[in-house]
């Protein structure tokens, strides 16, 4: 059934990603590939991947963004998977009932026996979080790991989404936003965590921390680095001699 | 947007088709029995072809059945829902026509009515899908409603004269029908050309209060799904010479052909000349439909280095 739950889920499980954390190493990329493509569904395909233009079904991608100009420009890691919005515009565009929102817990999700891999619920989502599996012809997405945070096969330090499990910065945090006390709700309160392109009316679940503000008593590296040449070239120093000594067989 | 050739047809030919079926189902024509298999025969087969043609793009053409059951919330299993009840008033008005020589006119007003619920429907798969500013707006229904009717009244033009029935009025209706869709589509095209997205890189990030938003590294190497799908950009550059060879032949040469049609009364020269118009009229609303999908810009692209979508 692709119309939304019609009375608000008891639970939204979601993540919370930390923008001032996030040194994009893209261990979040690998272990959601690693275990989506043999976990819940059919495998996460690649196309060609030992080939020239590789191609594949990822299901949580990171960019890197600069930000600003100039000396108070910043460069930002900024991981993106589905946000399992409220308002999910890709389970009421499905055309078959394959992309459905859970009554439970508010994770959305697809029925790849009932995807026609029409693409159409891909148009819908404003955030690229739907990719198709080429070599599956069904659509694929994040299932916030719907495989591991209910699994009672692995240790319950470990029941949470992959991407958040292997995070070596703790820049993912997963969580029950309708809990008040939770972490996530907490996280967001203090570090007024926002939603993504709110104007598409989409109400995710899922929710950023922006990035701290710089502290700006420091003194810049830009100023001590001009600092140390000049006094090299004027004094010599340690620096001015070693760099006669290297001079000289040039 | 990744320009689908199957989705091109689709929109095309069952436009056309139902535009033809529209005209069809007025009752103008007379209930002569060879008239009716040509017409009908003509309509049904651009509407057939067309849908078939839109399952070529699918992962599961085999599973198409299944996008008849969520009609409650998505336009495009609504617009699979409409185009197979249409084939029941229209069976009813083919059957009376063709069997027994009569026009049904409660038939063809069902089949009138379900082909305007169809192509609007056909529309809103595009106008529903809030990414993309250049489909999300109220003149994607009244574009390929008036499409379908331009569409359709070309090709009743040209199988009411090819059946030797040459009436005066049928080009000048085609005219007008042809003048309306050429004024929506330039007010869509102005429309496109001077709107402005209500996302940019900035809110699609979050970051837009920080300054300006450049993606310094892109998170894959190669072109993946999201790029080729909804990054389009090849040819777009070409927009605009494209948008002057669709006017002329969706609009222009119809047009042009139609008033020789009306003016010169030999019947061999009237129907070639209709060929051509269909024709045209056909190649420029599959080019027509190309543009919208290659120039229509989706949010995505934000997270791939656009300022604006």
């Amino acid at each position: 059934m692709t119309s939304l739950p019609l009375t608000p889920s008891a639970k939204r499980l979601g993540l919370v990603i930390d923008l001032d954390i996030c040194v994009g190493c893209q261990a979040c990329v690998v272990n959601c590939k690693e275990w989506n493509t043999g976990g819940y569904a059919a495998p996460l395909s690649d196309v060609n991947p030992y080939g020239a233009e590789t191609d594949g079904a990822w299901l949580n991608r990171v960019h890197a963004l600069e930000v600003g100009e100039g000396k108070n420009s910043r460069t930002i890691h900024f991981p993106k998977s589905c946000l399992h919005c409220d308002d999910a515009p890709c389970v009421t565009a499905c055309p078959t009932g394959a992309s459905y929102k859970r009554q439970d817990d508010g994770i959305v999700l697809v029925d790849e026996s009932k995807c026609i891999g029409c693409g159409l619920c891909a148009w819908s989502c404003p955030y690229g979080a739907r990719e198709m599996d080429l070599a599956g012809g069904v659509m694929k997405k994040c299932t916030l790991c719907v495989d591991r945070i209910y699994n009672e096969n692995i240790p319950e330090a470990q029941r949470q989404p992959a991407c958040v499990n292997t995070c070596p910065a703790s820049a993912r945090h997963f969580g029950d936003f309708n809990d008040p006390d939770s972490n996530v709700s907490e996280m967001v309160r203090e570090r007024g965590g926002y939603d993504l392109m709110p104007e598409m009316g989409t109400r995710p679940t899922n929710k950023y921390l922006p990035p701290r503000a710089k502290q700006q008593d420091k003194p810049s590296c830009v100023g001590s680095e001009t600092a140390a040449s000049t006094q090299v070239a004027a004094q010599g120093g340690f620096l001015g001699w070693l760099d006669d000594i290297l001079s000289m067989g040039a | 947007m990744h320009p689908a050739y199957s989705i091109i047809f689709f929109t095309t030919l069952s436009g056309a088709g139902y535009g033809l079926l529209f005209l069809l189902s007025l009752g103008f024509l007379p209930a002569d029995r060879l008239l009716g298999v040509a017409s009908l025969g003509l309509s049904a087969a651009m509407i057939v072809v067309g849908l078939l043609s839109s399952t070529f793009h699918l992962g599961h053409p085999e599973r198409a059945w299944r996008a008849l059951t969520q009609w409650r919330s998505s336009w495009l299993s609504r617009e699979g829902c409409m185009a197979i009840i249409t084939f029941a008033p229209m069976a009813w008005l083919a059957y009376d026509w063709l069997i027994h020589g009569t026009f049904n006119s409660i038939a063809g007003t069902l089949t009138a009515i379900c082909c305007v619920i169809t192509v609007y429907c056909t529309a809103m798969i595009y106008g529903s899908v809030k990414t993309v500013r250049h489909w999300n707006n109220g003149y994607t229904p009244l574009v390929y409603l008036s499409f379908a009717l331009a569409t359709g009244g070309v090709a009743y033009l040209f199988v009411a004269f090819l059946m030797g029935y040459s009436y005066g009025w049928m080009p000048w209706h085609a005219i007008v029908a042809l003048v309306i869709a050429w004024v929506i589509k330039a007010i869509y095209w102005r429309h496109v050309d001077n709107g402005r997205s209500i996302s940019d890189a900035g809110t699609a990030t979050g970051l837009g209060y920080m300054g300006k938003v450049k993606l310094i590294d892109p998170p894959h190497s190669e072109e993946n799904y999201l790029l080729k799908e909804m990054g389009y950009t090849i040819a777009r550059k070409h927009a605009h010479k494209l948008r002057g060879i669709s006017v002329v032949l969706c609009f222009v040469l119809p047009i042009l052909t139609a008033i020789l049609i009306g003016l010169v009364q030999i019947e061999l020269l009237q129907v070639l000349a209709a060929l051509v118009g269909f024709a045209s009229v056909i190649a420029g609303t599959l080019t027509v439909r190309w543009l919208y999908f290659a120039e229509a810009k989706h949010t995505v692209t934000l997270y791939y280095g656009a300022e604006r979508a």
